[in-house]
């Protein structure tokens, strides 16, 4: 009847997560219920749960990383903390079967559920706002793909708690996470998991990628795009390459594991190194998908603080284009040791090194743009400055494994690890965080408090070298990644260095919830009328904080490259004049929320085998799907009245 | 006004990529014109554990001893037939003519079940050959392979009953058509993957 | 979300599948039918038939695939090379580009693994 679950499944006997799990239930059950008791689930539903605004779904994408981030950086403390410990003769704290999970889990939640929402949420947010248009190609496929990926990182989360996690990586190769090595529900849960938010994030891909070829603002052809949009829609067409290998990969691995299939199992003629192969040929082209968006976020911020224009807008366009085609060339870097011939590892060895060029270019542009420019040393600024020392060492340590014979000494080791920290954090993290500060304003209508951001910027720096300069040396010394004991003594101080450094990153992370919990009181104080904190350059700037729903009152015509900044310059900074006329925007839609509920049911029944309830949540994901299709009345229209009052209260608020 | 400035050039000198939001229909055809795109990378996942394992037989039967190409040209005939009739209800849907709609659709339909048909037929056959998707990768490879391009058959053919339900209950509604002429581009992209599944799976077994 | 009122119905080009004026109607689709006939046919031929040299007959195959394919794109989808085709056109060529690397690469990197280490089936096969 339930299938695989029984009582056994909720881990009575294993403290940490019967803590954890139970602290998680009671402060969602208080946070729903003091949301209840205040009547806040109304206005909830109808202006959060199903609204097909991008600037909401941008926001909730944000908020989703930020608790993610949270889970995940627990489990890297914990990790640390392990390996601080565990050496010569002591085991540390966490059996290996515990310890298999935590780091499996760690760079699961960070890669899908903290990264890519993050990223889609700056996305979502700022595209359409630069582009000038009103909303997204598919503002009703946005929210569902937002709620898909809440359902994935609900699965992943419900199996701490009911169950267990992978025990094999953040990949699950087989052929350990085939039924024969894993026959426990901790790679279902990944795989379903990942399924269901793999489907939101293609989505998405299709979307911003229609919208940014599709919908732009009158004159502004792609020469005149800012530059965050081009690298969107780099990473978006990664998203529509790459996401789909994902899909079809973990669906043989599933056929595996549920019918028996001999994709790559050991007998039957499975061969487990195809599952690498097709896996990194995703998993290459995802790591550009985070980074490239985040570098658009550094040509905006170094821009608008160096008060100049962006260097090399050609070359810059050019570079990205060129880092998203030889993105899908360079897989094979993952597994050099796999066993290729040296023809093969070479050819893959060169390519990967030469993707190291446009990155070089878009370096020396951004360092050009500052060059002469009158620069304002704002917290997103520092997070530039901190991502271009610390990216160029990742890059560099990158450019050294492209190389075959030392990523044989080098690969899987904690060199590897240092690596890839350095330039996920160095690159994909310092740009995230300085996208969130530089757009709060924009967001919520007030500033974060810059000193405090500053305070969080340095802890993450410090935080970060401490943390992984031991590894790279580690690394270079022989220990791999993974451990959860290690016999080597002499290592113990290094990685004592590294749990400090995790302490400095902890407060960097306090420090940015203290930010927000300041500045949120003194919202009133820090109020931003203007819409145009940092005297901004592009077009998201021109309208108010925050924004209506329908963005722009009047849409605007473009003559060049730095939309607003032109407009600035004519004296016609608030281009939004009478008359107004009715603007339609997409009205809000449950059917986001109602497939994720099926969606996140019909998962964990998939996971613990319980078919009927699995069937009942298909069918439940195609009436909702079907009911939609029916609903004609798709627009809402706000009278011409509504908007001129908007302008004139607005008009109003800035001049005083 | 929307147009603060003019731009003082005559209309059709202005680039494409200049002359602001594309209509809804031109936005709707590009979104699923990429995820076809999608589609056909999934599939080429799929081909791509095909052509790798298409050897691995695990000392069971292989392809030149299972196919029934006779079998095949027919579901070949029948898909491809298929194409052509959803392009004639694509001109009736442009003359907005319902009888001819619902006539070439369902001709269409008639078409991928057969289709469908002979494929679960040469399924059942070689499963109860002894030729079972668990016996060997090459089998696992086929049988998914062909099965999925198969469930996308099946699929289209359940949102063709949906559009034809759309068709008689909302009448030729801009957001219908839209939706049909997604479902037209679908089934166009069915025929191109079958020619792929063909050629490598079934001609390509010698 | 484009305002209704305020789209021009050219801008960024055409979508894809819709051909106003080159679309010759029941000629065009008639037309793609029987190219596509004619070589699926010359397909099967091609998979029995002794009069091609044996090992020339994968490409002969290659070759009536995609040429079919791109009868399918051309009189079916209506997608061409004109500026108003422009992001489609680009959109096939990413498509395609990205199939060849995932099909092809994986058939040379996993055929060069074994060419380094043969599978159990090869072994077997090369036992006989």
């Amino acid at each position: 009847m339930l299938g695989k679950l029984t009582w056994d499944a909720i881990p009575f006997d294993q403290p940490i997560p019967l803590l954890t799990s139970l602290i998680v239930i009671v402060g969602l059950a208080a946070v729903a219920l003091y949301t209840l008791w205040r009547g806040w689930w109304p206005y909830l539903w109808r202006d959060w749960i199903v609204t097909v605004d991008h600037k909401r779904l941008g926001i909730m994408y944000a908020l989703l990383a930020m608790v993610m981030l949270v889970r995940g950086f627990i489990d890297a403390l914990m990790m640390r903390s392990q390996q601080a410990l565990a050496a010569g003769g002591n085991q540390g704290y966490l059996p290996p079967e515990h310890y298999d999970q935590i780091f499996s889990a760690h760079g699961t939640i960070m890669i899908f559920f903290v990264a890519m929402p993050f990223v889609i949420g700056l996305m979502n947010f700022v595209v359409p706002l630069q582009l000038g248009v009103r909303d997204v190609a598919f503002p009703v496929l946005n929210s569902v793909s937002f709620w898909l990926t809440a359902s994935g990182a609900l699965l992943v989360n419900v199996s701490l708690f009911v169950g267990e996690f992978a025990r094999t990586g953040w990949l699950v190769y087989p052929p350990l996470s085939e039924l024969e090595f894993s026959p426990g529900v901790g790679v279902d849960y990944y795989l379903w998991a990942l399924q269901i938010s793999g489907a939101g994030t293609l989505m998405t891909g299709i979307n911003f990628t229609t919208t940014i070829l599709k919908l732009r603002a009158r004159g502004m052809g792609y020469g005149r795009m800012p530059m965050f949009c081009w690298t969107a829609l780099a990473s978006n067409l990664l998203i529509v390459a790459a996401f789909p290998i994902l899909t079809a990969t973990f669906a043989l691995l599933l056929l595996d594991r549920y019918l028996g299939f001999h994709f790559f199992t050991t007998d039957g003629g499975g061969n487990a190194m195809m599952f690498v192969n097709l896996i990194w040929a995703w998993g290459h082209p995802e790591v550009y998908i985070l980074v490239l968006p985040a570098f658009g976020i550094f040509s905006e911020v170094t821009a608008t603080f160096s008060s100049k224009p962006l260097f090399g807008y050609r070359s810059m366009a050019a570079a990205t284009l060129a880092i998203c085609i030889l993105s899908m060339l360079v897989w094979l870097h993952h597994f050099f040791t796999m066993g290729a011939s040296a023809n093969v590892n070479a050819f893959f060895g060169i390519m990967s090194i030469v993707i190291a060029v446009p990155t070089g270019v878009k370096v020396f542009n951004w360092l050009f743009t500052m060059y002469g420019g009158r620069i304002r040393f704002t917290a997103p600024l520092l997070w530039v400055l901190g991502f271009i020392c610390t990216f160029v060492i990742g890059g560099m340590t990158g450019v050294l494994l492209a190389i075959p014979p030392a990523d044989f000494v080098l690969h899987n080791s904690l060199f590897l690890v240092a690596h890839f920290h350095n330039v996920i954090i160095g690159g994909v993290l310092f740009g995230l965080f300085a996208g969130y500060m530089y757009w709060f304003p924009k967001a919520f209508g007030f500033t974060l408090h810059d000193g405090l951001g500053k305070a969080a910027f340095w802890c993450w720096l410090i935080g970060f070298y401490l943390a992984f300069m031991p590894l790279y040396w580690l690394g270079l010394m022989g220990a791999t990644r993974r451990m959860q004991h290690y016999a080597e003594t002499e290592w113990q101080p290094m990685m004592f260095l590294a749990m400090a450094g995790a302490l400095v990153i902890l407060l960097g992370i306090a420090l940015i919830f203290v930010q927000l919990f300041v500045s949120i009181r003194d919202r009133d104080r820090r109020r931003d009328r203007t819409g145009d904190p940092w005297n901004g350059r592009t077009l998201e700037w021109s309208i108010a904080s925050p924004p209506p729903a329908w963005n722009f009152s009047t849409l605007p015509q473009v003559e060049g490259t730095d939309a607003y900044w032109q407009m600035k310059q004519a004296g016609r900074a608030t281009a939004h004049r009478p008359p107004y006329e009715a603007i339609h925007l997409p009205r809000n839609s449950s059917v986001g929320v109602s497939i994720a509920f099926f969606s996140s049911i019909g998962g964990f029944a998939l996971v613990w085998h319980i078919w009927w309830l699995a069937v009942i949540c298909f069918v439940g994901v195609l009436v909702a799907a079907l009911a939609h299709g029916w609903i004609i009345d798709r627009e809402v229209e706000i009278p011409a009245s509504e908007v001129a009052a908007f302008e004139r209260a607005r008009q109003a608020g800035s001049a005083s | 006004m929307s147009v603060v400035v003019e731009t003082g050039r005559p209309a059709d000198e202005i680039p494409y990529s200049e002359r602001g939001p594309a209509p809804l229909e031109n936005v709707v055809a590009f979104g699923f014109w990429l995820f076809l795109l999608s589609d056909v990378v999934l599939f080429s996942g799929l081909f791509a554990a095909y052509a790798v394992l298409a050897d691995r037989t695990a000392g069971g039967p292989d392809g030149l001893k299972l196919f029934d190409r006779g079998s095949v040209l027919l579901e070949t005939a029948c898909l491809l037939f298929s194409s052509f009739t959803v392009g004639l209800c694509a001109l009736a849907i442009e003359r907005r003519s319902p009888a001819a709609t619902y006539l070439w659709a369902a001709v269409t339909f008639a078409l991928g079940a057969a289709f469908l048909g002979l494929e679960v037929k040469e399924f059942l056959r070689m499963i109860d050959a002894g030729a079972a998707p668990t016996r060997s990768a090459f089998l696992s490879a086929f049988f998914t392979l062909v099965g999925t391009h198969g469930l996308h058959v099946t699929l289209g053919l359940a949102w063709l009953v949906a559009m034809m339900a759309q068709v008689v209950t909302l009448g030729f509604l801009p957001i219908v058509v839209r939706r049909l002429l997604c479902f037209i581009l679908f089934w166009h992209a069915l025929d191109i993957v079958w020619i792929g599944v063909f050629t490598i799976v079934y001609l390509g077994a010698r | 979300m484009a305002d209704p009122t305020r789209t021009d119905s050219t801008a960024q080009g055409q979508p894809p599948g819709l051909n106003r004026g080159q679309r010759g109607g029941i000629l065009n689709y008639l037309t793609g039918l029987v190219f596509a006939i004619v070589l699926t046919l010359a397909s099967f031929w091609a998979a029995e038939t002794d009069l091609v040299y044996g090992p020339a007959v994968p490409v002969l195959l290659a070759s009536l695939a995609v040429a079919q394919m791109g009868v399918h794109v051309v009189f079916f989808f209506h997608i061409s090379t004109g500026p108003e085709d422009a992001n489609n056109f680009l959109a096939l060529a990413f498509g395609v580009f990205v199939v060849a690397l995932v099909v092809f690469g994986s058939m040379l990197i996993m055929n060069n693994l074994d060419a380094n280490m043969p599978s159990l089936d090869q072994i077997m096969k090369m036992q006989r």
